[in-house]
């Protein structure tokens, strides 16, 4: 399998005006992982699905903010 | 032709009274990555393109009409009741002077829409692989206004039409693939 988040730590100058965000991330969706989707592929429920966005469960890949406790936010 | 439904591809709730969302929100409604850019986009490219991809180029153009009207929706339910003072506050009060409360197609500094957005090659590899940056434009953008957004009723939406330039990018890809005439075994959705 894939995963869809990446990292990446870029330079700290120790005089850069702004406190450093020394991990930044990046969003690299399914797509770019199946070039032709094959057949029999596992599905959502219908009901599901329509909610969802995708009859796929591969390629079903969702992104919440920072607002969104519930959840951990996609960006720190 | 079309057949048009009276309702939302997804049902669009707004819960906090928060019209600088609206403000964001306009990138995809008249930004060079939003919605209309996409239908138009699409849907013109159909007439010079190879025919197994015409029917994918149709269907994709009209589901983003289909976000087009999703995202006025957000944008109304977010400023109708605005006063002047409020879209003022949201930093709106530029087309407050210019529109009131209607809808405008311009992105979220203001710039009005131009064809100048969407490309047409004619060549169907530089087309489709427009379109395939266009969906992850898109994708992009949709992150950046749900890490500005604390309303989790839209977000839920937002995340809804996010999803959905993941499927089209992807359905984009295939047909390179399909064009590319390479593939020992064809399958049509
Ligand atoms: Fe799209």
């Amino acid at each position: 399998m894939f995963t869809t988040r990446k990292q990446y730590h870029p330079y700290v100058s120790p005089f850069d005006p702004c406190h450093p965000i020394c991990t930044k991330t990046y969003v690299t969706p399914p797509n770019l992982y199946i070039p032709f989707q094959p057949p029999n592929l596992p599905q959502f429920p219908l009901h599901e699905a329509l909610k969802k966005g995708t009859l796929w469960k591969v390629f079903y890949d969702p992104y919440y903010g920072p607002y969104e406790t519930a959840y951990k936010g996609d960006i720190q | 032709m079309w057949i048009y439904e009276k309702k939302l591809q997804y049902p669009v709730r707004v819960s906090t009274c928060n019209p600088k969302l609206a403000k964001y929100l306009i990138e995809q409604y008249g930004g060079a990555d939003g919605e209309l850019a996409a239908a138009l986009r699409y849907l013109n490219q159909r007439y010079s393109i190879p025919d197994k991809v015409i029917g994918l180029l149709t269907d994709i153009g009209t589901e983003e009409f289909a976000h087009l009207e999703m995202i006025a929706t957000m944008v109304y339910k977010l400023t109708k009741d605005a006063t002047p003072e409020q879209l003022k506050e949201a930093g709106l009060d530029a087309h407050y002077v210019n529109h009131d409360n209607a809808l405008f197609y311009n992105n979220a500094a203001g710039v009005p829409w131009t064809a100048a957005y969407i490309q047409a090659k004619g060549d169907p590899i530089a087309d489709l692989y427009e379109d395939i940056a266009a969906e992850e434009k898109a994708r992009a953008t949709y992150q950046w206004i749900i890490n500005m957004s604390d309303d989790p009723d839209l977000n839920d939406g937002l995340r809804f039409l996010r999803e959905r330039e993941i499927i089209h990018a992807q359905r984009f890809r295939e047909a390179v693939e399909i064009l590319k005439e390479e593939r020992d075994r064809k399958k049509f959705f």
